[in-house]
């Protein structure tokens, strides 16, 4: 989908720059939320205000729920016969691998990180298992890992902004 | 499911979504925790079958949220579901947008981004590797499923529909 909204905003229409987009996204994605309804909020709100920020809301979800209620529907009319349990298992591992994929894909971001790729790696591998592994629930590995390295993060902008002003 | 239960689906996806960094697929262990492992109102394979759905068909892959809910208490669920996903973190990031977009090169506003960053990549496998978990017994065909989507979606552009298509016909042949 954020493809197609990338498209659609700055390739079709010309509302904003490739750079604009990508700052924009980079935006939703630290905030909490769903990137997406991030995005089109901040862009509806950029050209019309609240209520662009509505009506943009809206259009993304609308009609993807209808399809994915009719679906769950559809399902449900089946869920006993071994066919379609079976087709949900394949249709469930093919997911997961398209999560696994996408996490793979941003891993050499982890390099790229201002903290050093030793201390991204670092915090990585903590949140993963403690997700993973000791299932913690999510709001102490946000605020335990997650804060930690913001800290982190701080500490060494700090000193080494303090290197480059002599 | 009582109006109870419902009010506590709703309270802990009001929480869920400030926690939301990175993205709605940060928060599916999360919410696999809480409704199959805690709760016990759904089991695993309707879980896993509900975020697979949410990511063959179109639109953002947030779906997965409502139509937890949906399974868990029909449409009032869904409704609720999405509700308390969206409500806390719209009104964050509305009011947030601006003031991050003034100060972004404020040393904390950077740090923030940099120390986010590899949390919510370790959260992101992790979701992959519970919804592998929760597919139900980890077989063979299981693994060479997930195996064989990672190695496809790295190396080729194929569009995910059709992986998932294919996901679904090898799972009715009965071979995953």
């Amino acid at each position: 989908v954020l493809a197609v909204a990338q498209r659609e905003l700055v390739e079709r229409l010309h509302w904003m720059s490739k750079d604009q987009f990508a700052e924009l996204l980079s935006l939703s994605q630290v905030l909490p939320g769903p990137n997406i309804v991030n995005l089109s909020l901040a862009v509806g709100d950029r050209y019309f205000g609240w209520r662009g920020s509505a009506a943009a809301v809206l259009g993304l979800l609308g009609v993807p729920l209808v399809i994915v209620l009719s679906l769950a529907v559809g399902y449900q009319q089946v869920a006993s016969l071994p066919w379609a349990s079976g087709a949900m298992r394949g249709m469930g591992a093919v997911a997961a691998g398209l999560i696994v994929a996408m996490g793979l894909k941003l891993l050499s971001s982890l390099a790229r990180n201002p903290m050093g790729r030793w201390w991204a790696a670092a915090f990585f591998a903590a949140s993963l298992v403690a997700s993973a592994v000791l299932r913690w629930p999510l709001m102490p590995i946000v605020f335990g890992v997650g804060g930690a390295a913001w800290l982190t993060a701080w500490l060494l902008m700090r000193s080494s902004d303090i290197e480059q002003k002599p | 499911l009582s109006l109870a239960n419902l009010w506590d689906l709703f309270t802990h996806l009001l929480v869920l979504s400030l926690l939301s960094i990175g993205g709605a697929i940060t928060t599916v262990s999360e919410l696999h925790r809480f409704v199959v492992t805690e709760r016990g109102w759904i089991d695993d394979a309707t879980f896993s079958a509900s975020v697979a759905m949410a990511q063959a068909a179109p639109g953002p892959n947030l779906m997965f949220v409502p139509l937890v809910g949906f399974q868990i208490a029909g449409l009032a669920g869904a409704l609720v579901a999405l509700l308390g996903m969206l409500i806390p973190s719209t009104v964050l990031a509305l009011s947030a947008t601006r003031w991050i977009e003034r100060h972004r090169e404020r040393r904390v506003v950077r740090a923030f981004v940099a120390g986010m960053m590899p949390m919510t990549l370790g959260l992101i496998l992790s979701t992959g590797y519970v919804l592998m978990r929760s597919v139900g017994p980890t077989t063979v065909g299981v693994v060479v499923t997930v195996a064989v989507t990672v190695a496809l979606s790295m190396r080729t552009k194929l569009a995910p529909v059709w992986m998932v298509a294919a996901g679904s016909a090898a799972g009715a042949a009965g071979w995953v």
